[in-house]
């Protein structure tokens, strides 16, 4: 629908220039269309963020521009799913130009990519990012002469500062008014003499094609399949096959190697050592001392300290979470508190005012209350990413990881699940191998989101002092993710199993993160937080208020009224008043369903509410504590020092069942939406319906335990 | 025959040969490792069980089965 209106709205006489943005990881592309477009893409420094393609759409003069992130890929190999989504695209869509952009301090590297997006035939421009570190690091890179060497404009551009971005745009319209160039590439003498046979072949034989002849000849040497597929057609096959299988046997022999993707690395690799010998001069001496990076590794990857480091860091954002999240949260409590009093008295209908001020105010309130430890541990997850560290975490865990049959890069979705289970689910695609990324999708699960942060403070709140309550909240996270690794080891050795994936990942560099992005990444992710609690879990706050308000049975009232009258003290009249509705909500459609279910729950110490509240709870994590909110505010209207929600609990929850309820949100389906994005992932609605019961299958037998065990103690 | 596991932490090699299967060997590829690449050891994870190396000016982390099977000679 959206597209539609946008083309009715664009004018056709208007010039649309659609940009290929391809680069390898950790090169800045992303952070390119940030400066370029001023969009918000969600930038990362650690392979894979960028696993969908994105658009983003800007003007400028009179050129309407479409600019396609692509995901990073450092080669066509096809290898990883990123690789795939980018090779494809630029074999099989409509572009009209290609901005490769490049790490102006790894040109080397990044030149390798550059070298096999040639063989696509289509106009190139390349951006050099990260000229300012460059400039920092004492590289001088020589963009004019790189241009002509290479025959592709080349354009010095800093994502960071901002700078040659005019430039770039303005090369890239040039290039596309233009008309295409063939690039320079040359290869060794003997494979020289190869293309040469083939192409003067296809001459005599006047083939039509739209490429130019050497283009079609090293496609062919490179195996490429298209062009194979292409030229297979042709009447010409016959006689250019042995041509071809001969000149390949050459230059497998002039590589001793037999295998020709390897030989055509190789040449590749060997023009690219030229190119960089004569456009990068290194004006600074590069002396042997440390470079930043290395400095800062030799104590984070630390054989013997990196670990119990990286605890460490983990541990204090949990403290922090709770410790620095309390703060502003007696501010936002109060808030809806004089929001509930205020609004009250401006209601005359009874139902309508107890909807309003119980159900609505009370179940987005209780959810909002939980925002700034939210926020707080998005900042800390979106630091692990931007910084670098994320990928020295995995270096160190892979050791650990593997033998739990999962993967070094696991630790990325898996931490990611820290935040929200979505994104992890989605991140898991960095894994190659269908066994390892399912059993990755799995265990994601185990991985308390942040949507169940807000059961945990209120229940640790509740039940533990304020010192003590970081640190068991630190231990829930952590038993969380210890029975996902020994669940990971049984799926592993039961139901995946196979061989493992090879284990090759980049370390980029550490950098400062940019204070501009990570305010980004947590304002959308705060904001989708904050949507959901004013659209979805209002609704479903209402939707509880409603059956847990009806039928209301008017009988009771009746009972009750005629005996609170009567009472002569104010404690007994209290204390009818909450047996009256405690009364009422067991007659309601809600008292009703959670009775219902109540003996299946009956073993793990859970009454009627906590059923409740847990059933809702499969919707999403936050509707457990709105729904908490409401069943427990009911009793307690009166008194003024009940009326906060962790206050009841600890006065109706025992201990035991409370430890229960707490085990059965960890380890239970994560949320409908979650549910949703790892069928997806995982290829097939069947594993969602596996991850059910293997999650409510664990989630009872654990909390069983936990309920007997704590009562065994108690 | 020397493989990359058995190299020191700072040692400074070249590659010979690449024994991987045709997947991680154009995967080592892509990140630049080939025949003549030379290659640095830079790091090690507890008990060696992922190795950190420089390839050209990237760093790269390998798991010791991976390291395993390139094959180097000193320069």
């Amino acid at each position: 629908m959206k597209e539609d209106n946008e083309k009715i709205v664009c004018p056709v006489m208007d010039k649309h220039i659609k940009v290929a943005l391809v680069g390898q990881p950790n090169v800045g592309k992303s952070m390119l269309i940030n400066s370029v477009s001023n969009a918000h893409l969600h930038v990362g420094n650690f392979s894979g963020v960028t696993v969908d393609k994105t658009e983003v759409f800007f003007d400028y003069k009179d050129y309407k521009f479409t600019v396609v992130d692509l995901p990073g890929t450092y080669a066509f190999t096809d290898y990883t799913i990123e690789e795939k989504v980018t090779h494809s695209y630029l074999c099989a869509e409509e572009y009209d130009i290609i901005i490769n952009v490049m790490d102006s301090t790894n040109l080397e590297k990044n030149l390798q990519l550059t070298s096999e997006l040639l063989t696509m035939s289509k106009k190139l421009v390349i951006a050099l990012n990260m000229s300012d570190e460059a400039d920092k690091e004492g590289i001088e890179v020589n963009a004019q002469y790189m241009s002509e060497l290479l025959n592709i404009p080349c354009v010095k551009v800093s994502a960071a500062a901002k700078t040659g971005i005019e430039e770039l745009i303005e090369t890239v319209v040039k290039k596309f008014e233009g008309e295409k160039q063939e690039p320079k590439l040359i290869f060794s003498e003997a494979v020289e003499e190869e293309i040469e046979k083939i192409v003067s072949y296809l001459q005599k034989h006047k083939y039509k094609a739209v490429n130019s002849y050497r283009n079609i000849a090293i496609n062919l040497l490179k195996e490429n399949k298209k062009t194979y597929e292409k030229l297979h057609e042709e009447p010409l096959w016959t006689e250019l096959q042995p041509l071809l299988v001969e000149a390949s046997k050459h230059i497998e022999l002039h590589h001793n190697t037999d295998d020709i993707k390897e030989a055509f690395a190789e040449e590749y690799a060997a023009f690219n050592r030229g190119i960089v010998a004569e456009v990068v001069k290194q004006t600074t001496a590069k002396s042997e001392a440390k470079t930043l990076t290395e400095k800062i590794d030799a104590l984070l990857i630390h054989p013997i300290f990196g670990i119990p480091i990286f605890l460490f860091f983990m541990w204090s954002l949990f403290q922090l979470t709770f410790t620095l999240g309390n703060i502003p949260m007696d501010w936002i409590s109060a808030f809806f508190t004089w929001l509930g009093t205020t609004i009250a008295p401006t209601i005359s209908n009874d139902d309508i005012r107890s909807l309003v001020v119980d159900g609505i105010i009370g179940g987005v309130g209780a959810v909002v209350l939980f925002v700034p430890n939210i926020i707080i541990l998005f900042i800390g997850i979106a630091l692990l990413e931007t910084t670098g560290y994320m990928s020295r975490v995995a270096f160190l865990l892979d050791g650990f990881f593997h033998k739990f049959g999962l993967h070094g890069q696991s630790f990325i979705p898996l931490v990611t699940g820290f935040g929200c289970s979505i994104p992890a689910y989605m991140s898991a695609r960095i894994l190659k191998n269908d066994r390892d990324r399912l059993l990755t999708l799995f265990i994601i699960g185990f991985m308390s989101c942040g949507a169940r942060l807000p059961v945990y403070v209120l229940f640790t709140g509740a039940f533990f002092a304020q010192s003590m309550a970081g640190n068991v909240l630190f231990g829930i996270y952590i038993s969380g993710a210890i029975l996902g690794l020994i669940f990971a080891k049984i799926l592993k050795i039961t139901a995946f199993k196979g061989v493992d994936e090879p284990f090759v990942m980049e370390m980029p560099k550490y950098r400062l993160p940019s204070l501009k992005l990570i305010w980004h990444t947590v304002l959308t992710q705060t904001i989708m937080y904050l949507k959901k609690a004013g659209t979805f879990i209002a609704g479903a706050a209402m939707m509880i208020w409603f059956l847990s308000n009806y039928p209301h049975n008017a009988n009771l009232d009746k009972v009750y009224n005629a005996k609170i009258e009567k009472s002569v003290s104010v404690k007994q009249k209290v204390l009818l008043e909450n047996q009256l509705a405690e009364a009422q909500l067991g007659k309601s459609y809600l008292g009703r369903l959670g009775k219902l279910t109540e003996p299946l729950v009956a073993p793990l110490g859970f009454d009627w509410k906590m059923n409740v509240a847990l059933q809702a709870g499969l919707a999403a994590k936050e509707v457990v504590v709105s729904t908490l909110g409401v069943l427990y505010s009911m009793g307690g209207n009166v008194d003024e020092k009940s009326k906060s929600l962790a206050n009841n609990i600890r006065q109706n929850i025992p201990f035991a069942s409370a430890v229960a309820f707490i085990i059965v949100i960890m380890l239970y389906l994560p949320c409908l939406a979650a549910t949703t994005v790892f069928a997806k992932e995982a290829g097939s609605w069947k594993y969602a319906f596996y991850l059910f019961v293997f999650t409510s299958v664990v989630a009872y037998a654990f909390a069983f335990i936990g309920y007997r065990v704590t009562l065994m103690l108690m | 025959m020397k493989n990359l596991l058995d190299c020191d932490r700072g040692e400074k090699v070249k590659v010979s040969k690449l024994n991987a299967e045709y997947d991680l060997k154009q995967r080592l590829i892509s990140f630049g490792i080939m025949k003549d690449a030379e290659l640095e050891v830079l790091a090690e994870a507890p008990r060696k069980k992922t190795i950190e190396i420089k390839v050209g000016k990237m760093r790269l982390a390998l798991r010791s089965q991976e390291a395993e099977q390139i094959e180097v000679k000193e320069i």
